[in-house]
């Protein structure tokens, strides 16, 4: 561009106000801390396809040696490593593999059923679509969503109730239950919107406490008459009316619900990218003092972003009461608010982005189960791949170094980026 | 707004401090009011038994006896007339001065107390035995809210103390098991909390990623590391690897029967008397020293340390390290001390507790230590009350810390003033 | 490392710095020798590398290629303590402070007296900023918080902590920014003091006046080269020519002012600063149809929250902000631009514009909502990008295309956008805060003749400006802040020096106070209605304003 003028690309010159400058009040420190954090996030959101193709084999590796590590044949085989280090490394391969073979066979395709262990793929990426949408568009407003697990709660404990404590006919009463759970969900992130909107409390203490409260509710609410099933002594809800629940499709476990999440995405991508809220969203993620001095309402739109997050993840709480499980415990969002963010951040918290790595960790849960019954290889595993690829996506110097491509970037190293970054943002 | 403002200039001093506001005149009205109504009228007429001393103690006290409604009646009262001050004080435009909430907070509790031990099916709990479950239960959470100060001081957020702690106690686990030295589990819970702690620092610092993702990713990489090596390892041959033995508690002669402080101060395990040396050594350093004055400027003003030559970015790494260190002993207390072997998510979210416990005492390492001390009392107090049998659900007592907390963020208890460079990388230029 | 022969004084050399950020250069190819005291000034506009060349000096940049010597001695500076150890000493223009650690901290801090066990000891740094103090005449508390300290105390507290260090050479890097004129003064008689004692200076400025007063060799910087040298004698058209590259009028053409009927209208106006003092204390003014009132004053005064409160940015105001005669305060930020305000903040970057949205988005960034860009709550890309087209033409505004990141433009190019923005749609008030912060000179006379077309429209025009040149230049009429109050409201043409004592709160003889301003303005505004109701009455863009 305009190399003539110095004021393009000198962040360091003249320029009033740099995020260095001494923050004179607490306000503008968060202010501050807010706009970094929000470029990082908009690098996360930009980075390339590469990138997080390499991130997951790499994570794959990592969690195939890790395997391996453990696996008595490799320890065996290490003993006599210097006699015979073919043998060593032959069962390295058939530990590492065998696990992902296993796992490949219960997540996509195996001789024996064919490709029906898909169809259990999608219902397990379904709750996590859901979630990781609210995620993702929090993200994009800025904002970080660590409450998806208590927003999945109340959500799943609101359709819930909906689901086996009213009697209503087919199609209405399933509806009652997906909108209470959306509803649910919706205030749940809203009431974080508003404290955050009114106190300027940070979100991400606000959705961390939530997510303990909601749970304690939750625990509470089923150990009293009114959700507790009748005769049980463990927190265990009645199980959902026929009519309250999603109709399986293709006769498995997968339901309406998935085809709930397709249309969630496209709904997510319309706000995003074709309607005014998500304008406002976008604006005040990327610079909120900007977007209020143009008049936007900033705390509005904290509200509004976290309800419409809250209520995505309430979906998902929906999606499991009326869809997989068919009743409310206490472990109804299972880790799904959790690996919501892992999927958000994966799907660089782009909509259809988002989809796509729902899927793939949805591969990796269902994979999972199969996996440890056929190799012994804990569940556990999945947790440890899925937390590498993000921090491997996170960092792309990371991968390029580990792949040993793009060695001038990485040669100029995170300062370089971060000043483009800083120029390109003008806000950091 | 802008940074431009940034020499704010004192403008004229006309009325110095802020507005005042109905903040605290309207809390304090509305918890007087539920004290007085709930505690008070509604509450049961019972005589609450609070015993003192224990079995051990050089000299025994009497149990203290109080008529339960009547004597939360009485606080009640008490309460509504510190809160019709408080109001008072605000129409004159005049500020409720700072012992009030303090002495305010006191009264509620021990209100709450008198009426939930009267409304039990047994009235009668042991302070004794409250208060030092109490610290126990505080100890993993003092250790993991001294590492976020030193984190946070700093400037990186540590949304990852959960994972330090889980770190540490299965690594403290494993160690001791193998080594059958709980000493030699001790050192090595500190380094595994010190390497937990390292991922977050080359991430945040090195490769600029945001700390938040990093400290929440964390916690899920630690949690299904030690879930893996749980299933492959540990419960393969538990004799082996998953039976640390306990670290002895140390009793101190004489001083140890002193009641109600004898046992929580002299009668501890190596972990609980680090843990006081720690809050301790924190503090001094934090505010006393080169290194805690080094800490703090390059948490605060970053930029201002680069220009006075400090290497920012080392100083952020080797106290965030060390933070580490200190939570991964925390994390030895669960499989050292509290029980003798390590289960899958063994810290179950106290790691949370102890970041909430950062925030409630506002960065400060005593202040942390005091919140700690509040939520290990909450917890302590949720198990002996379904013992004796109380109105209150436990799930609502278990929620306390994590309400507190809501409310200390959302400025309704004191204003929390965080680093001003917390969470944000500093890159040269 | 420390030089200290030559009695203490140090002979500092740049041969040949460059310094690039990626493919651009901020410094090229630069000499520059700084002899023993001596008070050498870099001269630039903004944006021409001279923070950056110094920073290269103090080590906190490495240099791209290019050497630094140091009496002679070639040195290579990892970072600001080997310069510091070397008798370098810097002033940052944004202070290099921990606001929430006392004077005597921030002075300790990196080279700290330890009682030993690493204990600090901050006697002997007390007792050393009372030497200092006593030495230069500062009165600075070492046990002061710093963020409760004025600017200037603040800056104070920059020199001790280099003087501490024993510096032999201080770089000064804008250091009048944030002074009045008397508090200038007073840093350039410091100057001079430290001069005299055997320090160096290396005085970074823009502003010409200074410039001349207290150099004693001028280097002017443009574009990141080195123009040349200058004596302190050069007259200021040379020295200005010389730092944009060009002979520049230093003033603008522009008509005198035709005011109307005074439509927008300040009374009583307070806002409340967190820490409960009060930024604006009281302000009542007006401003007439095709008029420009220029807000003046050092930064810091008030201006922020003045500008602010009206539009609605601030919280706890009171008075009245009346706006053809519908009060303004008490409504969002939305009402009030919808009302046919528009504004451009004092920072682009901060609150002017999102950096990573398109162009063209940023030029819709206050009507997205609206038709013709929205229908309902679903945007229109088409309307939206046609828009765009027509005021990248409209302003010169140059980007490779409107849809690529705001945040990439150039400085002049970003203002160019907010101005844009702000100046779409029929105006009723318009308000620009440091309109041309930043901005290269090419943009500046644009911005201004937009400014001034603006007022020829017949709106309202408010102008504030921490650069007196620029008050001097665009105004009407003066309003002069001083700690949240006016002082008062003077005529165009009034002397700089009374404007400089003005923005120390003196009030001169003969300004009017501020009940009089008001009285006065509104008598004067009668008047000139009825003047203008007898002539053919000037077109105004009234009715337009009606679709707002």
């Amino acid at each position: 561009m305009s190399q003539l003028d110095p004021s393009s690309s000198a962040p360091v010159e003249d320029s009033p106000a740099t995020a260095q400058a001494p923050p004179p009040v607490p306000v503008a420190a968060t202010t501050a801390a807010k706009t970094e954090g929000v470029s990082v996030l908009r690098e996360i959101v930009a980075g390339s396809g590469l990138v997080s193709l390499l991130a997951v084999v790499a994570a794959l590796v990592l969690g195939g040696l890790l395997i391996a590590s453990t696996d008595r044949q490799v320890g065996r085989t290490l003993g006599y490593f210097l006699a015979r280090p073919t043998d060593f490394f032959q069962a390295l391969w058939t530990a590492g593999t065998s696990s992902y073979v296993a796992l490949f066979q219960g997540a996509v395709f195996n001789p024996r059923q064919g490709f029906a262990p898909l169809l259990e793929t999608l219902t397990v990426a379904t709750p996590l679509i859901c979630a990781g949408l609210g995620v993702a568009l929090a993200f994009r407003a800025g904002l970080f969503n660590i409450g998806a697990q208590g927003q999945i709660i109340i959500g799943g404990t609101l359709a819930a109730y909906a689901g086996f404590a009213w009697h209503l006919p087919f199609g209405l009463h399933l509806l009652l239950v997906l909108v209470l759970g959306i509803v649910g969900g919706a205030l749940w992130g809203g009431l974080v919107g508003y404290l955050k909107a009114r106190t300027g409390a940070h979100e991400v203490i606000l959705t961390i406490m939530f997510n303990y409260v909601a749970l304690y509710l939750v625990d509470f609410l089923l150990n009293t008459s009114a959700f507790q099933r009748p005769g049980e002594t463990n927190p265990i809800s009645p199980r959902l009316d026929e009519t309250a629940v999603f109709p399986s499709l293709t006769g498995s476990r997968l339901h309406l619900g998935f085809v709930v999440a397709i249309a969630l995405t496209v709904a997510v991508w319309w706000i995003l990218s074709r309607s005014t809220v998500g304008f406002e969203f976008r604006a005040v993620g990327a610079n909120p003092s900007a977007a209020r001095t143009a008049g936007v309402d900033v705390g509005r739109s904290t509200i509004l972003v976290m309800a419409l997050a809250g209520a995505l993840a309430g979906a998902a709480g929906v999606a499991q009461v009326a869809g997989t499980e068919k009743v409310l415990t206490t472990g109804v969002a299972a880790s799904y608010g959790f690996d919501a963010i892992t999927v958000a951040l994966l799907g660089r918290s782009s909509p259809w982005g988002t989809f796509a790595a729902g899927l793939l960790f949805g591969a990796f849960r269902a994979g999972a189960v199969q996996m440890q019954i056929q190799t012994g290889t804990p569940i556990d595993i999945v947790l440890v791949v899925q937390s590498l690829i993000v921090l491997f996506i996170a960092a792309p110097p990371l991968i390029r170094s580990l792949f040993g491509f793009g060695r001038r970037a990485k040669r100029r190293g995170p300062r370089a980026r971060h000043a483009q970054g800083t120029t390109a943002g003008g806000a950091a | 707004m802008s940074a431009t403002a940034a020499p704010a200039v004192s403008a004229p001093a006309i009325s110095p401090g802020a507005p005042v506001g109905w903040k605290v005149p309207a809390t304090l009205s509305v918890l007087a009011v539920v004290a007085l109504v709930v505690f008070g009228f509604l509450g049961s007429a019972q005589t609450a038994e609070f015993g003192i001393s224990a079995s051990g103690d050089a000299f025994a006290l009497p149990a203290l006896r109080v008529p339960g409604m009547a004597t939360s009646i009485v606080l009640g009262v008490l309460m509504a007339g510190l809160a019709a001050w408080s109001v008072w004080l605000k129409l004159q435009g005049r500020r409720t001065p700072g012992w009030a909430g303090p002495v305010f907070a006191v009264m509620f509790v021990f209100s709450f107390l008198v009426w939930v031990v009267a409304s039990a099916r047994t009235p009668s709990i042991s302070l004794a035995g409250l208060i030092a479950g109490a610290v126990t239960l505080a100890v993993p959470l003092v250790f993991g809210s001294l590492s976020g100060v030193l984190c946070e001081r700093s400037g990186v957020v540590n949304i990852a103390i959960e994972g330090q702690l889980l770190g540490g106690a299965f690594t403290a686990a494993i160690v001791a098991s193998v080594t059958r030295s709980p000493a030699l589990g001790l050192v090595a819970a500190a380094v595994a909390g010190a390497l937990v702690s390292m991922v977050l620092a080359v991430f945040s610092i090195r490769y600029l990623v945001n700390q938040i993702i990093v400290g929440v990713v964390l916690n899920v990489l630690v949690s299904g590391l030690t879930g893996f090596l749980f299933t492959t390892v540990m419960q393969e041959d538990p004799e082996l690897f998953n039976s640390p033995g306990r670290l002895p508690i140390l009793e101190i002669p004489v001083l140890s029967a002193i009641p109600i402080l004898g046992p929580i101060l002299f009668k501890q395990s190596v972990v609980g008397y680090l843990m006081y040396i720690a809050v301790a050594v924190v503090w001094l350093g934090l505010f006393k020293t080169r290194w805690g004055l080094r800490l703090r400027a390059v948490g605060e003003h970053p930029k201002a340390a680069d220009t006075l030559g400090i290497r920012v970015n080392a100083t952020r790494f080797w106290n965030v390290t060390l933070g580490g260190a200190i939570a991964g002993i925390g994390g030895s207390f669960f499989t050292l001390v509290a029980i003798d072997s390590f289960t899958k998510e063994i810290s179950g979210g106290r790691g949370f507790i102890a970041l909430a416990a950062l925030i409630f005492g506002r960065w400060n390492p005593i202040g942390a230590f005091f919140a700690a001390l509040l939520f290990g009392f909450a917890d302590n107090l949720q198990a002996i009350l379904t013992i004796i049998g109380t109105p209150v659900p436990s799930q609502f007592m278990a929620m306390m810390p994590y309400l507190v907390t809501v409310f200390a963020v959302a400025g309704l208890v004191g204003r929390s003033r965080p680093p001003a460079a917390e969470g944000i990388p500093y890159v040269k230029g | 490392m420390a030089h200290k022969e030559n009695g203490g004084v140090v002979k500092l050399e740049l041969q040949g710095i460059s310094k690039a950020f990626g493919s651009f250069y901020a410094n090229q190819d630069i000499d520059l020798t700084v002899e023993e005291r001596q008070i050498h000034c870099l001269l630039g506009e903004n944006g021409a590398g001279k923070s950056t060349l110094m920073n290269v000096l103090y080590g906190l940049y490495e240099p791209t290629s290019g050497r630094i010597l140091v009496d002679g001695r070639p040195v290579r500076f990892a970072g600001p303590g080997d310069a510091m150890a070397a008798g370098i000493g810097m002033v940052h223009q944004h202070f290099m402070l921990v606001p929430v650690f006392t004077v005597a901290e921030n002075v300790a801090l990196g080279a700290e007296a330890t009682r030993g066990a690493g204990l600090l000891d901050l006697d002997v740094t007390r007792t050393r900023i009372r030497e200092i103090s006593a030495r230069y005449g500062f009165d600075v508390d070492p046990d002061a918080l710093v963020e409760d300290l004025p600017v200037g105390v603040q800056q104070r507290v920059e020199i001790i902590k280099a003087l501490v260090r024993e510096a032999k050479v201080l770089i000064l890097d804008e250091p009048t920014a944030v002074l009045t004129p008397q508090e200038t003064d007073e840093l350039l008689d410091i100057m001079r003091q430290l001069r005299a004692s055997g320090t160096s200076i290396v005085f970074i400025s823009h502003k010409l006046r200074e410039v001349k007063a207290v150099s004693d060799v001028i280097t002017v910087i443009r574009r990141g080269k080195v123009v040349g040298d200058a004596a302190p004698g050069a007259s200021p058209s040379e020295l200005a020519a010389m730092m944009v590259g060009r002979p520049v009028s230093l003033s603008l053409d522009k008509a005198p002012a035709a005011p109307g009927e005074t439509t927008f209208e300040v009374t009583g106006l307070t806002v409340t600063a967190p820490n409960g003092t009060r930024a604006v204390d009281g302000l009542s003014f007006a401003i007439a149809r095709g008029e420009i009132l220029a807000v003046a004053g050092v930064q810091g005064n008030g201006q922020t929250e003045l500008t602010e409160a009206i539009l609605g940015l601030q919280e706890h105001v009171s008075g009245s902000v009346r706006l053809e005669g519908q009060e303004l305060l008490g409504r969002s930020v939305k009402e009030v631009l919808r009302a046919g305000v528009g504004f451009v903040p004092e920072d682009r970057t901060v609150d002017g514009l999102v950096g990573p949205l398109s162009v063209a988005e940023n030029l819709v960034l206050d009507l997205y909502d609206r038709e013709p860009y929205a229908r309902g709550i679903g945007m229109r890309p088409a309307e939206v990008r046609a828009n765009a087209s027509q005021r990248v033409e409209e302003f010169d505004i140059r980007t490779p295309s409107p849809e690529a990141a705001a945040g990439t433009l150039s400085g002049g190019n970003q203002q160019k956008v907010v101005m844009a923005r702000a100046l779409s749609r029929p105006l009723k008030l318009f308000i620009a805060s440091q309109p041309t912060r930043g901005v290269d000179v090419g943009s500046v006379e644009f911005l201004h003749r937009r400014i001034v077309a603006e007022r020829d429209g017949g709106t309202p025009v408010l102008i504030v400006s921490t650069e007196l040149d620029e008050v001097l230049e665009l105004a009407d009429r003066i309003a002069v802040l001083y700690k949240g109050r006016l002082v008062g409201i003077v005529p165009a043409g009034t002397p700089r020096d009374v404007l400089g004592l003005m923005m120390a709160g003196v009030t001169p003889p003969k300004a009017e106070t501020d009940a009089e301003a008001a009285a006065e303005h509104a008598a004067e505004a009668a008047a000139a209605d009825a003047a203008q109701a007898e002539e053919s009455p000037r077109p105004t863009r009234d009715s337009e304003g009606g679709t707002l």
